[in-house]
């Protein structure tokens, strides 16, 4: 697969596909989209950069352990439950809270935050397991 | 974006609208805190020194959270929590009644004596490859399948404690580890593919999943839908997560593998969440069904009772033949839920509860053994008495425990079930538990007296043995020793003194035969109905 148009083409590729799959993320809460869909867009992202350039620019690249990043996006899930401890409302119950930015109304919430664990929760552990299989698929 | 409810204008009528408790929050904190600290755990797997810094003290939380929430339970009746505040049935609800909170509180202390007991067991390479974020998460499925209230979400904790479940299971993927893992993880997916199937079907007949809603439809449905094929699905499905025959078989495959405190926690743990969600499901939502089918329950049991203790007899492996003793314990709370009177659950329940405790005692016991100079294979142990008296000690109290001899926890639940089963007249089952017991007698007295009683160099090939890894004599490292001690101290505790036990068990099974307290607690308004 290291041809060089692929090769060439690969990193624009991969960070276009993140970037979508951000953008797939942040619009999920009331059209079609979310976390899940959106970590498996950037999982692929970071598989596709695996099978052109190899595994080990991946790993520098995401700089984490994917392990880590999926065990960082289960903590956030978790939090993001137990945010709810404060509004003394039951868990998992969506907060939300509209901080104006530069004269923009913002909806930030709870479930945003989940959303983003879900998110970070399937691209680490897509992309281990891509990763080893492209690993091992080398030797 | 729509986040603003400004245009509707009567919240109640889709959300419970009353604050939380405090006290409240113990429903779900169990299951919070094993996912928060499970997740930091595994973002600090290379840390190898921190792991059981932070795991032991965690777990110790989690008792403490599970007892408060037994405490809770006991004091103010079945709680629940329904989670992103939607009202039941359309929220998932956490429903705790007496039997989910003695169970979690059990499963903690269990889990609590394993994160210590791990900390000798588990070498840095064990600890990198995540014993203890596998510990947390398998906690949480654990705990989490027996707090809910709602089918599918049992499905997903099932899920959550299988997946952590084969990571322990191949911890240092050695070959016959891998072995192990490929027959335990695909009957359990059967299992759970069957589970899958049979929560599929139920939702179609019944519209919901939330077990006080189902237990409130059972009885309008039951002339025109065809429950009878739901449960029956049902109880394959739970009866080979229980392991019981003829669907047993991957459990004693795949026991003997892991490390030793994987297969202690297993052994204690996993099986009784099956058993937990047979007596949930076939106990609590649908007792016609489970009453018809109680004669083909109870040959089960009898059968998976007498078949694993034989079983057990046959090995030569130490690990193997307590595997085959919780196939066999496993048949002694199927013999409860066939029995289905108050006496015979409430003697399944305080079975399930003591053989959490001392399965894992055991495995603990012989693992700690098996460091002091003693070898796994019988036909070369031996000499343990010489060696430290008060282990060989210990290991007897647990073995009469486990073959039910009193005055050891072991002994009050058969009563129990013995005279519940000769009260409806089912002398063979009663039969089958007291065969059983005696064949286990059989079963440890023969492990004892050859790993324990005889002289070390007597085994037929302790001139083979001299040289085998593990039979230099070293010394128990003190956490193991004490978590084998707590988890001793709680069974010759329930032994002796079994009323609080009894009381407890009695309760839960209480609930189960009257779901109202059940059904109330999620649903405050049907009560006017």
């Amino acid at each position: 697969m290291r041809t060089v148009i692929f090769r060439s083409i690969a990193p624009y590729l991969t960070s276009l596909m993140v970037l979508f799959s951000i953008f797939v993320l942040l619009r999920g809460h009331n059209l079609p989209g979310g976390g899940f869909i959106g970590g498996l867009i950037a999982a692929s992202a970071l598989a596709i950069y695996g099978i052109a350039c190899g595994v080990a620019p991946v790993r520098r690249a995401i700089h984490f352990h994917p392990m880590a990043i999926s065990a960082f996006g289960l903590f956030l899930g978790a939090g993001a439950g137990v945010l709810s401890v404060f509004a003394s409302v039951p868990f998992m119950t969506g907060l939300w809270t509209y901080p104006t930015l530069f004269g923009v109304e913002l909806a930030l919430s709870s479930v945003l935050v989940f959303d983003i664990g879900v998110y970070l929760v399937v691209v680490g552990a897509i992309a281990s397991i891509a990763l080893a299989l492209e690993e091992r698929d080398r030797d | 974006m729509a986040g603003k409810t400004a245009g509707l204008e009567d919240l109640s009528v889709a959300y419970v609208t009353e604050p939380v408790a405090a006290a409240d929050w113990l429903i779900v904190a169990p299951v919070a805190l094993c996912l928060l600290v499970g997740s930091v755990l595994l973002m600090l797997r290379k840390d190898t020194r921190l792991q059981p810094l932070i795991a032991i003290p965690a777990l110790m939380v989690l008792s403490a959270m599970t007892l408060g929430l037994l405490w809770h339970v006991l004091a103010n009746g079945t709680v629940t929590m329904t989670m992103g505040r939607w009202l039941p049935p359309f929220g998932i609800s956490f429903t705790v009644d007496p039997l989910s909170a003695f169970f979690a509180a059990t499963s903690s202390l269990v889990a609590l004596a394993a994160g210590v007991y791990g900390r000798s067991d588990i070498d840095h390479s064990g600890r990198r490859y995540g014993f203890y974020p596998f510990l947390l998460l398998i906690m949480a499925g654990v705990i989490g399948a027996f707090l809910t209230g709602d089918v599918f979400n049992l499905y997903v904790w099932f899920e959550v404690l299988l997946i952590s479940s084969f990571g322990l299971l191949v911890l240092g993927s050695e070959r016959g580890q891998l072995d192990g893992g490929v027959k335990y993880a695909f009957l359990n997916l059967v299992a759970t593919t069957l589970f899958l199937i049979a929560t599929g079907y139920l939702y179609g007949l019944f519209g919901t999943l939330n077990m006080a809603d189902i237990a409130v439809k059972a009885s309008e449905l039951r002339g025109t839908a065809p429950l009878m094929t739901l449960v029956t699905l049902f109880l394959l499905a739970f009866a080979m997560k229980a392991a019981a025959f003829p669907v047993n078989f991957w459990l004693p495959a795949s026991y003997h593998t892991p490390r030793l405190v994987v297969s202690a926690l297993f052994a204690g743990l996993l099986t009784k969440v099956g058993i937990y969600a047979l007596l949930r499901v076939l106990g609590m939502l649908f007792p016609i069904e489970r009453e018809e089918l109680s004669f083909i329950i109870a040959i089960a049991a009898a059968l998976t009772m007498v078949l694993g203790v034989m079983g057990a007899l046959a090995q030569n492996d130490i690990r193997r033949a307590l595997g085959f003793l919780v196939v066999s314990g496993i048949g002694v709370m199927m013999a409860g839920l066939a029995l289905g009177s108050p006496a015979g659950f409430s003697g399944a329940i305080f079975y399930a509860a003591h053989s959490m405790v001392v399965m894992t005692a055991l495995y603990f016991a012989i693992g700690i053994g098996v460091s002091l100079g003693g070898n796994f294979r019988l036909s070369e142990a031996g000499g343990l008495y010489a060696r430290n008296a008060m282990l060989a000690f210990v290991t007897l109290m647990l073995f009469l425990s486990v073959s039910g001899l009193p005055p050891f926890s072991g002994f009050w639940p058969k009563v129990m079930l013995v005279k519940a089963s000769l009260d409806i007249g089912a002398w063979w089952l009663a039969a089958a538990i007291l065969v059983t017991g005696l064949l286990t007698t059989i079963t440890v007295g023969r492990i004892w007296a050859l790993a324990y009683w005889r002289p070390a160099g007597e085994g037929a090939a302790s001139a083979a043995a001299g040289s085998a890894p593990g039979s230099a004599a070293g010394s128990a490292p003190a956490g193991a020793i004490a978590a084998l001690f707590g988890l001793v101290a709680l069974s010759v505790a329930a032994g002796v003194w079994p009323e609080p036990v009894l009381v407890l068990s009695q309760d839960a099974a209480r609930g189960l035969i009257d779901p109202s307290a059940y059904v109330l607690s999620v649903f405050p308004g049907e009560a006017a109905q």
